[in-house]
Parts: structure tokens; C-alpha cells; sequence
């Protein structure tokens, strides 16, 4: 199941997000749960709408996720503005994340 | 080693040469094996060719995850071997590059449950058996803290045990005790067979080595065992089995030249090793090299391996005392492999030997200096090598002969070096005596098992037709040699030149004899025939004048009628009245037919 998460409030094909990330995580691993909660604690707090994040279950597309150059779970890709950049873990330390995504904390 | 109890564990091979035989079969199938050691130790060798092996045998495709190196560099490293890796890695193997790259920021902790589920995928699309997950260390002190550690361990064991491999290879760098590894302990605990690998430096050279240290459910051999790299890739020397189970052969084999031979009692057993000894310049490698080429003419395939000297350079050398090598070289009959001894370690020479020895299959082989490697890491370890080289020569029934070089010009020194004239077969010893200003070769056989041998010590001539043993002169009790021998060959020459000289003129008498004698006897024989031919002739001139006298006298009776013919029968031809001649007989007729008309 690929779940595309893009913030109910703002119309998204309007505005091109400031972030664009790929979340990759195996849904039943508590470090995959976390790692979801976190981030979305970080897009509420820093980026508020303008941002675009799809969330990819390993366990039904792990050869997508393969070809994407994922190694290990949770993992988090910014696609988007570049550098792109790669985060692993549940992402639970705030600040290497935001400096990570280029984001002023 | 090898008890008899019942295999209980599967296992499946490695196809990796002696390990194998290690561990009485391979790693556990369908189990987790752990290859822990320092960096360089060949652990990533070992996994990389069992995968490799399992295609290329059994066709069983792999998966190796790379945490360490990443699998272009793995790739590049194996280049030196023989495997095709490449090739294979486009369709047979998939690698995949599990290396965290420095860029990815780590923030908080992961697990592998990502990772796991993608090689699930994998191995379901190329249909994977084997897997190996190479540097784990690498991978493990990512995660922190000792409870993901193990919770990760706990994680792939489960992953392999819900999907079925072959075999499954953790590699790890570890060192010494793997304390530096908190969760060292619990990873060996979770695996079914740890091997231990480790590269350590002795007297500069590098030296491999491997160890089972744990086998679950089976036996092994336990002991530290050498480890080298060849084309085909590592390969363990396994230990000989410990009963010696050779068949001993009586079939006689040239130790190269007939006088030798004869001293021996008719040459070298079939199978048996030689050991010469002697100081440098006694001519061993010619001696071997006479063995050698007598091989070659027999048409056996012989090895003759050389140490820190070039074959080229050796087969030149020996072409100055006639000995002819290059031919069977280009034949294919002959192996020449020299090695430098100062770059890998005894045990390594020994791997080398095996591999030269399955490759040309020897009937007979020479080392020369086997002493050479005692050069390279220890002299107990090379004194190892060189019993199981002679044991290994036995096992294959190779007539081997080896030199030794001693020191010391009493063979008996060479009993602390190597020590292996206990266990040679024959024991030729040669050395220099030096008398009457002269250094002479001389050659003693000290052994020879099984068998007559000469006690004579002879001295060795060099030719250009080869080494010889010059005929033996003593004098006071010593074997005369050089000069003193060439003097007295000199004398005995003469000696013997007077002798023929005195049997000539005999000879001639005792003919001229003979013939007179000869000539006497045909003359007296022509008498004898003579004699007898007058005999015969006389005798049966006889006998036909009285035949030819009784038939007239029947004539007579007839024409007279008077008597009864049977009286004239019994009459013998010879009783006629005395006086009676018969020349008078005519007379007589006359008047007898005229008496036989009167008669009425």
C-alpha cells in the first residue's frame, strides 16, 4: 500500500512544494511507526503545508525500493530541492533531520 | 579425529579444497556459519567462493550483501582468480551494495526488516540458495546500542529460517577473543559453525591460517590449518589421515644411472622417497637431475621442483654432465616449477606442492633443496612441511628424491635441520674428501630400507655423459680417489696389459699343440681306413672263390650220376680228398663223362 500523504488544506497541484520526500519504512516495525510520527511532528512544525511526502511499504514494493537505492528501514529521502539528501532511523533526533532536509530550525 | 557416530547434521560443501574434508563435508546446510578474523584474512575469499562454487557446480544462484566493500571493489579484488565473477554477476550472483554510504545521516535507530524484505524479493527472482551477508561488524555498530545489535542478529536468524537457504555465511571482523564485539558472544551462540581465520605475520612472511572453532551436531578437525591462494582461489591444507595406509610396491625404479643401482641393490622402490644430503657443490642436483631424466626416458611424468634457482638456468647447468631436460620439457613429460622460498611461508609450499601435483600427476618428483624451506617461516613448521610432503608423495606412490643441504660435512648434522632422514626410505650422503691435496666427490648410500646396499664408499665423477662412480680401488683400507685412484688405475692398467700378454703367448703354444696333435690324429685315421677298406676287399674276394668251387663240384656229381645228390650236399666244399688238385680235376671230367657213355 503506497500512501501518498499531501496535506488535506492546501490544494498541492497549485503550489509547488518547498520539499518533496520519499519515506521508506516496513509498517510493522516500531522504528518504521515512530519514524512516521516523528516526521510528521517535523512537517507540522516547520513546513506546515508546503511539502510533499510519499510513504513506501518495503514489504509490498521492496524491488522498487531496491532500485531506489534503500538499504535499510526506516529511511528517509529528499527528492527535492536538491541536494538530495538520506536520512536513516526512526528519525527521532529533530535537528540532524532538519539540517539534513536544509530546513532552518 | 573422526569418530563413528552417526551424521546427524546435513551439511553441503563448499567445494573450497580441504575445507571441506575440515569439516567432514562442508558448512550445515540450511544453517547460519559464522567466518570471523582481522582484516586480510580471507573470510570475504572464502564466502565469495563458496557462492561461486555453488553456481558453477550446482548451479545454485547467490546473493551476497556487501556491508563492508562495495561489490565493484569486490569484484576487482577477485580478478585474480579464476571464477569468471563478472559473468557471473550478471545473471548468476546478485550483489548487493548494503554499504551506508558517509552522506546518509543517521538519526535515531533502523533495523533491518527493510533490508530483509527486499532480499526476500530477490532471492525469489533469481531463486537464490546461498547467501552471505559479508561484514556484519560494519553493519552492527551502526545500530548504537547492544539491544538493536541482537535484536537485528535475532532478525536475520529468523529471515533464514523462514526462508530456506542452502547455506547462509555471516562474515565478521573480528580479532583475537571478540571482545571488542559486545554481542560477539550471542552472535556465535546463534550460528551452528564458527571458522576462525587469521593472517599473521612470521619472520616477515605472511601466513594464513583457519580454524573450525565450533561445528554444531558434528565433529571436526579441530587444529589450525594453512590456508593459500592459488588461480582457483583459497584452498586449505587439510591434515593427512593419521593411519598410513600406503601399499608398499617392489617394483624397482632407476635412481638414474646403473652403478648406482647395483649399489642399491637393484634401484629405488617404487614409491619410496630419497633424501641426499651434502654440502653445496656435491653435485645433489645433478644426481637428481640423472633421476630425473631416467623418469623422462621411462616415459613417467616426472615434477622437479627447484627452489631460489630458475628451471631454465637448472636445465642448462645440467646439460654440461649430459643430462637432456628441455626435450621432455616440450614433450609435456616434465614439470619444471621453481620457487622463491623467502616469500611464502612453508605451509604455503606445501599448498603449492599439492596443487603442482594434482595438476601434472607425477610418477616421479625431486625437490631440490627441500632444506629451502625451512627458509620461510621457522624450521618447525618447514619441518612439518617436509614430513607431510613425504608422506603426501607416498599416499600418491611418487618415487620422490629430495635434497638437503647440511652444513657440516658429517651427515649426521643434518639430523637436527629437518629431520627427515627418519622417515626417508634411502639416505645418499655426499660429501668431499679431501686427501693427497685433492677435494674429491664421494658418495655413500647411509640407508636404503628394505633392501641390499652397498657399504662402499665411492667416489662420484662427474662426466659429460654424466655422474659416474669411478671402480673401486682400495688402499690401506681407504677407497683411493683422484689422482691416487687414476695411479693406480694406471698400475693396474699395466698389470693387466702384461697379463693379456702372458695368456696371448700361452694360448698360442697350447693352439700349435693342439693343432699337431689334431694333424696326427687325421693321418692315423686315414691308415685306419685304409686299412679297413683292404680288409673288406679281401674278405669277399674269398668268399666268392669258394662259392664258385662248390658249384663245379655239384656240376661234377651231376654229370657222373654216381652219387646221390644228397651226399654231395652233405659233403662239405672243403673235405675233398687231399691231394686232390684242381688243376687235376679236368682230367678227371674227361674221364667221368667218358665212364657215364660206357655205362649201360
Amino acid at each position: 500500500m503506497r500512501r501518498k500523504k499531501t496535506p488535506d488544506k492546501s490544494p498541492a497541484s497549485a503550489v509547488t512544494p518547498a520539499v518533496v520526500m520519499r519515506l521508506y519504512v516496513v509498517n510493522s516495525a516500531p522504528n518504521s511507526v515512530r519514524a512516521v510520527t516523528n516526521l510528521a511532528a517535523i512537517c507540522e512544525e516547520h513546513l506546515k503545508d508546503n511539502f510533499k511526502l510519499e510513504i513506501i511499504d518495503v514489504l509490498e514494493y521492496p524491488l522498487r525500493a531496491l532500485a531506489d537505492g534503500v538499504l535499510v528501514t526506516p529511511s528517509l529521502t529528499k527528492v527535492s530541492p536538491s541536494p538530495a539528501a538520506r536520512i536513516v532511523g526512526n528519525l527521532s533526533d529533530k535537528s540532524s533531520v532538519l539540517h539534513a532536509l536544509g530546513i532552518r530550525g | 579425529m573422526k569418530k563413528a557416530t552417526p551424521q546427524l547434521l546435513p551439511k553441503i560443501a563448499t567445494g573450497i579444497h580441504g575445507f571441506d574434508e575440515l569439516s567432514h563435508g562442508g558448512l550445515p546446510r540450511n544453517r547460519i556459519s559464522l567466518l570471523r578474523g582481522g582484516p586480510g584474512s580471507g573470510k570475504t575469499v572464502f564466502a565469495l567462493q563458496s557462492l561461486v562454487n555453488a553456481v558453477r557446480r550446482r548451479q545454485e544462484p547467490g546473493i551476497f550483501v556487501a556491508f563492508e566493500e562495495s561489490p565493484r571493489q569486490i569484484i576487482a579484488n577477485a580478478a585474480s582468480f579464476d571464477w569468471g565473477l563478472p559473468a557471473l554477476a550478471r545473471n548468476k550472483l546478485f550483489f548487493l551494495d548494503a554499504k551506508l554510504s558517509p552522506e546518509v545521516v543517521q538519526s535515531g535507530e533502523f533495523d533491518l526488516s527493510g533490508m530483509l524484505a527486499m532480499l526476500k524479493a530477490k532471492q525469489e527472482e533469481i531463486g537464490a540458495k546461498w547467501i552471505v551477508f559479508d561484514g556484519i561488524d560494519v553493519l552492527l555498530t551502526l545500530l548504537q546500542n547492544p539491544i538493536s545489535e541482537m535484536r537485528e542478529i535475532y532478525r536475520i536468524r529468523d529471515w533464514l529460517a523462514d526462508n530456506e537457504v542452502n547455506a547462509a555465511i555471516i562474515t565478521a571482523k573480528i580479532d583475537g577473543d571478540g571482545s571488542e564485539m559486545a554481542n560477539y558472544g550471542f552472535l556465535q551462540f546463534m550460528v551452528d559453525c564458527v571458522v576462525r581465520f587469521e593472517r599473521r605475520l612470521e619472520h616477515g612472511v605472511a601466513l594464513h591460517r583457519i580454524q573450525i572453532t565450533k561445528y554444531r551436531g558434528s565433529d571436526f578437525a579441530a587444529g589450525e590449518y594453512p590456508v593459500s591462494f592459488g588461480p582457483a582461489g583459497m584452498e586449505v591444507d587439510a591434515p593427512e589421515p593419521a593411519e598410513i595406509k600406503q601399499v608398499a610396491s617392489s617394483e624397482r625404479v632407476s635412481a638414474g644411472f646403473e652403478r648406482l643401482d647395483t649399489m642399491l641393490g637393484g634401484g629405488l622402490f617404487r614409491g619410496s622417497s630419497t633424501l641426499i644430503t651434502g654440502v653445496p657443490g656435491t653435485s645433489k642436483t645433478t644426481l637428481v637431475g640423472k633421476f630425473v631424466e631416467a623418469a623422462c626416458r621411462r616415459g613417467e611424468r616426472t615434477l622437479f621442483v627447484s627452489f631460489d634457482e630458475g628451471a631454465d638456468r637448472i636445465a642448462r647447468n645440467l646439460t654440461s654432465v649430459g643430462i637432456q631436460l628441455k626435450t621432455h620439457v616440450k614433450s609435456g613429460l616434465l614439470r619444471m616449477y621453481s620457487g622463491r622460498t623467502e616469500t611464502i611461508g612453508a605451509e604455503d609450499h606445501l599448498v603449492k606442492l599439492k596443487a603442482l601435483i594434482r595438476e601434472h600427476r607425477p610418477r616421479c618428483m625431486v625437490i631440490d633443496p627441500i632444506s629451502a624451506i625451512a627458509k620461510s617461516g621457522g624450521l618447525a613448521a618447514a619441518r612439518a612441511v617436509a614430513n607431510r610432503f613425504i608422506y603426501l608423495a607416498k599416499d600418491e606412490k611418487i618415487t620422490v628424491m629430495v635434497t638437503a643441504i647440511n652444513e657440516g660435512d658429517e651427515p649426521e648434522t643434518e639430523a637436527t635441520d629437518l629431520q627427515i632422514s627418519t622417515i626417508a626410505d634411502t639416505w645418499i650422503h655426499l660429501s668431499y674428501l679431501i686427501r693427497s691435496g685433492e677435494r674429491n666427490r664421494a658418495l655413500t648410500i647411509i640407508k636404503s630400507r628394505g633392501t641390499w646396499h652397498s657399504n662402499q664408499v665411492r667416489e662420484l665423477v662427474l662426466t659429460n655423459a654424466g655422474p659416474m662412480l669411478a671402480d673401486v680401488y682400495t688402499a690401506g683400507g681407504e677407497v683411493l680417489m683422484g689422482t691416487l685412484r687414476w695411479e693406480k688405475e694406471g698400475e693396474e692398467k699395466a698389470k693387466t696389459l702384461q697379463r693379456r700378454a702372458e695368456f696371448d703367448h700361452k694360448r698360442a703354444e697350447l693352439q700349435v699343440a693342439e693343432a699337431d696333435t689334431r694333424a696326427r690324429i687325421k693321418a692315423l685315421q686315414q691308415d685306419l681306413e685304409r686299412q679297413r677298406v683292404e680288409l673288406a676287399m679281401y674278405s669277399s674276394d674269398n668268399e666268392a672263390r669258394i662259392v664258385s668251387s662248390s658249384d663245379r663240384e655239384n656240376e661234377l656229381r651231376r654229370i657222373r650220376s654216381a652219387d646221390p645228390t644228397v651226399r654231395a650236399v652233405l659233403i662239405p666244399a672243403n673235405a675233398k680228398p687231399k691231394g686232390v688238385k684242381d688243376s687235376g680235376n679236368s682230367g678227371n671230367d674227361k674221364k667221368a663223362r667218358k665212364e657215364a657213355r660206357d655205362a649201360p
